[in-house]
Order: structure tokens, then C-alpha cells, then sequence
């Protein structure tokens, strides 16, 4: 299935040459490239993507690695999907270029469990690659050889949090390591290692054809670019869009024909519950983020079981390493049953937001720091209506 | 297992040893592999597993527990796995999920006594613009609904 609006920066005729231009030039080129455009991570954290490859490239270091984080297990979000199926080539160039850049000579693609019918079409990918000289030894007649070999994952929604995922190729359990240091400074085998998105990398290969100034014109001041986003739920036409950056959810809400809409998830499981009162904000990184998971929902929802959905999600996936995690967000379910029996109590509800402050905080990983979120946010905005049905 | 299952399993693990490698970063693609082919890794396999790789079985053990697709026992022949993210939840899990159970007779999380059929709920799929969604063994299915399951459930044999 296709990008459903007219894309932007996906663009096929954006494609051009950038691989080639790229690895004919000064890997530092590149770098300084991709750090003047301004492009941000889009797995999620925001993270400047050229600062990170600078800090990878002037690492000293016999290997270094190159890792695409395809594990894609935000509930909601489907648009590495279609990256990986129809934008195979430019993902590859997309790592490629990044070995190119900083010196590395071997790339992963994490590939999420669920995803492993595309395992074939992606080696057969990077056969051809081989074939064409792309990869493999003297790319290009350049001093350069790079390969990439796609791993599996499990099922395991933590293993896309960054350091976790070297774990799991690493062949341990996929519990999340106590960051710093960093995988650009100490990631898999212990060797600098650049972790990044799908979407990102395909960026890659695009931003260096059309140039840093073209791609810092689109979007805001601190989002440049665009976002892929992955639309489903109460909307008459669910599917992958691009919009660029600061486009106001009410913009977004139309484009998809969502009618009647109550509540915007934004940012999956993990992410912040829009009520209708807030529909006029943006999504960007300096106003509400996101790594592309929409769920809409209309009046007729009960945000109570939507936010037991989310909870039963996350005592599932937390790994259990740490304690604000592990019985946080057991308390937190437990709480959301209670109210549907009837029996929390307003000062115990208080207690329970403040819980999930706390687990903001004190989580060692991302999971446990956002899982909270929808549970606060849904809570700040829906209590009253919540309990006012629950009695 | 018979003699000659368990050796036909060392000398299986023996090879995909030889082809994958025997560091530990090896272990999830050794994992897979005989998850893939025989349904679950059995105690004897996770033991050949450590043994080749040189680490303890206790660490083997710590992996198959950890990740949710790899399964200790034998499974059943179509292991189905409905998608319980919110998405698919919105557009009629419920009813996909009664579907399910009134047809084979079992609740979810159960194996019918034939071992054909098991149920199971999973996290998201990324099938969320076309749910409900699920996998049938590694094959997925979307835009369910109760008519569609029947069918489904019929064409398996
Ligand atoms: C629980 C958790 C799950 C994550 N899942 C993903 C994922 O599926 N894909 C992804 O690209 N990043 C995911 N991330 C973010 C990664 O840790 C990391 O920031 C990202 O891969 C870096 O790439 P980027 O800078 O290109 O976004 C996750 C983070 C957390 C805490
Ligand atoms: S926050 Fe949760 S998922 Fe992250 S390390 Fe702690 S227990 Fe594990």
C-alpha cells in the first residue's frame, strides 16, 4: 500500500543520484550534510542525526557498525512497513551511506518477528546490491566494503528501545542497558555503533541529492523535514501519510475524513491522549511528538478500555528489570480495574497520576518513562466523565 | 523422543552450528531456526544449543523465556495469534475473539485435544490501518470478520 497523500519528501522523483553523489565524495561530507539539514531521528526519541554520526565518525575504533532498527512495535505505527517493502534500495543506501560515513564496514537490519515475510524480498534486496557492486567488497571502485545481513527479532516490544536491541543481537535477553554510555560510544560487540530508524535512513540518500537547504525548508524551525504518519481507528481512510512537520492535528483529522472524533492517541501506547479541546496543536517536536502512531477515536469510545488496552500492553512488555516499571504499571492496571468496579476513590486516583510521575522519572528505560503517559493524560482529561460512569 | 529423533535434532543443531556460528551472538538465529522448523525448542535442544555455544543451559533458558515467540512445549499444528493492540481492538476483536472460541470449542490461551488448533492473543502486528489482524503460524491475515474466520477455518486442514 502507498503513501495515500501526495508525498513530500517520499517522493520518488526525489531519489536521483544521492547514493552515488555520496560515496564518489568525502565521507565527513556527508556527515556535515545530513548535520546541516537538520534531520532528527524519527524512531521516536529525536535525536539530531548528524550529531550522532559525527560522534560515530571521530570515534577511534578497529569496527564500528551500522544498525537499522526495524522492530517497529509501537502500537499503532505501520509505516516502516511500507518502507521496508517499497523503499528497500533507499534504505539500504540509506546505511551504506552512513558506513560510508563513519568508518563502518557492516550493517544489521533488526527486523521485527511479525515482520519475517519480508525476509525474503529484503535479502533478495541486498543480492542485487551485491551484484551491482553496492556491497560487498571496493564499492564503487572506492577503498570501501560494506555489508548488511538482516537479524530477526522475537516478540519482544522492548528490543526496539535502542540498547536493548544490541542485546538481543548480542543473543541475550532484550533488558535495556543503563544508558550512558551510549551505542554510538559503546554499542553491539562494545564497538561505536550508530542505531537508527528505517524512515531516517531512507531520508538519508534523499536529503543528499536534493541538499540540506532544500530539505531545512520544509517543516519547523526544530522539526525540519516531514512525518511519516501511521493513521488508523475511527477515520474513514486509515493508512500511511506524509505531512510535514507543524501540521495541526485538526489539518490531519480532515485529511483522513475522521468524523465525530472524541480523543487523538499520538504517539502510540506510549504516547499522549489529544482531547477535542486540543486538536489545534502540532505535531513537532517542540509541540506534540510523535514516531508516527495516530489512533483516532469518536464519541461513541470508552476511553476507560481504551486505556486498559494500553495498560494490559505494558505489564506485557516491560522486562522487569527495574521496580518503578515492573509494579508501576501493575499498579496502574490495577487501578484502571478498580475504577471500572467502581472502587477507586478520587484521592487514590490523585495517588495513582502521581505514581506514574514518579515512574516518568525513576524508569530506567523509555518503556517504563512513557508508559505512563496515556494513563496521566487520559486521566487529567477524561477522570471526571470516567468515573461520573463508573460508580 | 526416540533415539533416532534425538539424534537427528544433534546432528540438526550440529549443522545450523556450522552455518550461523558458534558465538554467542549466534544463539537467536540458532533459536529460530529450530523454533521454525519443529514448533518449540525442547529441553534437549535448548541443552545442544549451550553445549555448542559453550554457555550454560540456564542462559539458553534465560532467552526462550524471555522472547515471546519461542515456546518451551509443542504447539499445536496452527498456532493463531489475534492481534489485542487497540486498533484492532476498536475495529471488533471481540467478536473475531467469541468467533474463534464458539467454532473450535476452546478459550484463548488453549490447545484443542486434537493439538490442530491453538488460540492465542498477541501485541501489535503493523496491520493496524487493516484490522482485526492475525497471524495463522507466520502468515497473516487482516480485515476479519466473523463470516471471514469461518472460512479461514475451514479452507485449514
Ligand atoms: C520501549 C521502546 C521501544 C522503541 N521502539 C523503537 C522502534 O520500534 N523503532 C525505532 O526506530 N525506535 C524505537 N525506539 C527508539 C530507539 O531506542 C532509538 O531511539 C532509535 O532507534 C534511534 O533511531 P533514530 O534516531 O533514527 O530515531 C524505542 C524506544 C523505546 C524506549
Ligand atoms: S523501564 Fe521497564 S522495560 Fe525499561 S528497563 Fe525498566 S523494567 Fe525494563
Amino acid at each position: 500500500m502507498p503513501i495515500l497523500n501526495k508525498p513530500i519528501i517520499f517522493d520518488r522523483n526525489n531519489f536521483g543520484n544521492g547514493f552515488e553523489k555520496g560515496i564518489k565524495g568525502r565521507p565527513i561530507d556527508i556527515v556535515l550534510e545530513i548535520r546541516e539539514s537538520g534531520l532528527k531521528g524519527r524512531g521516536g526519541a529525536g535525536f539530531p542525526t548528524g550529531t550522532k554520526w559525527m560522534l560515530a565518525a571521530t570515534a577511534v575504533s578497529p569496527k564500528k557498525y551500522v544498525i537499522c532498527n526495524a522492530d517497529e512495535g509501537e502500537p499503532g505505527t505501520f509505516k516502516d512497513r511500507l518502507l521496508l517493502t517499497e523503499y528497500t534500495d533507499e534504505l539500504l543506501q540509506g546505511m551504506i551511506l552512513c558506513g560510508y560515513a563513519i568508518g563502518a564496514k557492516e550493517g544489521y537490519i533488526y527486523l521485527r518477528g511479525e515482520y519475517e515475510y519480508m525476509l525474503s524480498h529484503i535479502n533478495g534486496v541486498i543480492n542485487k546490491f551485491h551484484e551491482e557492486g553496492k556491497l560487498g567488497k571496493g564499492i564503487f571502485g572506492k577503498n570501501f566494503d560494506f555489508d548488511i545481513s538482516v537479524r530477526l527479532g522475537s516478540g519482544a516490544y522492548v528490543c526496539g528501545e535502542e540498547s536493548a536491541l544490541i542485546e538481543s543481537l548480542e543473543g541475550h535477553r532484550g533488558e535495556p542497558r543503563n544508558r550512558p554510555p551510549y551505542p554510538v560510544n559503546t554499542g553491539y560487540m562494545g564497538y561505536p555503533t550508530v542505531v537508527n530508524n528505517v524512515e531516517t535512513l531512507v531520508s538519508v540518500p534523499i536529503i543528499i541529492n536534493k541538499g540540506a537547504e532544500w530539505f531545512r525548508n520544509i517543516g519547523t524551525e526544530k522539526s525540519r523535514g516531514t512525518k511519516l504518519l501511521s493513521i488508523s481507528g475511527d477515520v474513514e481512510r486509515p493508512g500511511i501519510y506524509e505531512v510535514p512537520f507543524g501540521t495541526k492535528i485538526i489539518d490531519m483529522l480532515e485529511m483522513v475524513r475522521a468524523k465525530d472524533t472524541k480523543a487523538v492517541q499520538i504517539g502510540g501506547a506510549s504516547g499522549i491522549c489529544i482531547p477535542e479541546e486540543e486538536l489545534h496543536r502540532n505535531l513537532s517536536f517542540e509541540d506534540v511528538p510523535t514516531g508516527g502512531s495516530i489512533i483516532v477515536f469518536n464519541k461513541s469510545r470508552d476511553m476507560l478500555k481504551i486505556l486498559k488496552n494500553f495498560m494490559e500492553f505494558f505489564t506485557e512488555e516491560s522486562c522487569g528489570q527495574c521496580t518503578p516499571c515492573r509494579v508501576g504499571n501493575k499498579k496502574l492496571l490495577d487501578g484502571v480495574n478498580m475504577i471500572e468496579q467502581g472502587k477507586c476513590s478520587v484521592k487514590y486516583l490523585r495517588e495513582l497520576i502521581d505514581l506514574g510521575r514518579t515512574m516518568q522519572v525513576s524508569s530506567k528505560c523509555g518503556l517504563g518513562q512513557s508508559s505512563p503517559n496515556p494513563f496521566i493524560t487520559i486521566m487529567t482529561h477524561f477522570g471526571d466523565e470516567i468515573l461520573a460512569e463508573h460508580y | 523422543m526416540l533415539a533416532s529423533e534425538v539424534s537427528a535434532l544433534n546432528e540438526e543443531i550440529q549443522e545450523l552450528v556450522q552455518t550461523l556460528g558458534n558465538g554467542r551472538q549466534a544463539l537467536m538465529p540458532i533459536l529460530q531456526h529450530i523454533q521454525r522448523k519443529h514448533g518449540y525448542i525442547s529441553a534437549h535442544a535448548q541443552q545442544e544449543v549451550a553445549r555448542l555455544l559453550k554457555i550454560h543451559p540456564v542462559e539458553v533458558d534465560g532467552v526462550v523465556t524471555f522472547y515471546a515467540f519461542f515456546r518451551k512445549g509443542r504447539r499445536a499444528k496452527y498456532n493463531i495469534r489475534l492481534c489485542q493492540t487497540i486498533s484492532c481492538d476498536l475495529m471488533n476483536k471481540d467478536g473475531i475473539a467469541k468467533t474463534f472460541e464458539r467454532e473450535l470449542g476452546i478459550k484463548f490461551g488453549e490447545v484443542t485435544k486434537d493439538e490442530k488448533y491453538s488460540l492465542e492473543f498477541i501485541s501489535c502486528l503493523g496491520m493496524c490501518d487493516q484490522g482485526p489482524a492475525m497471524l495463522i503460524n507466520n502468515e497473516v491475515y487482516t480485515n476479519l470478520t466473523p463470516r471471514k474466520v469461518v472460512d479461514i477455518l475451514n479452507s485449514l486442514k
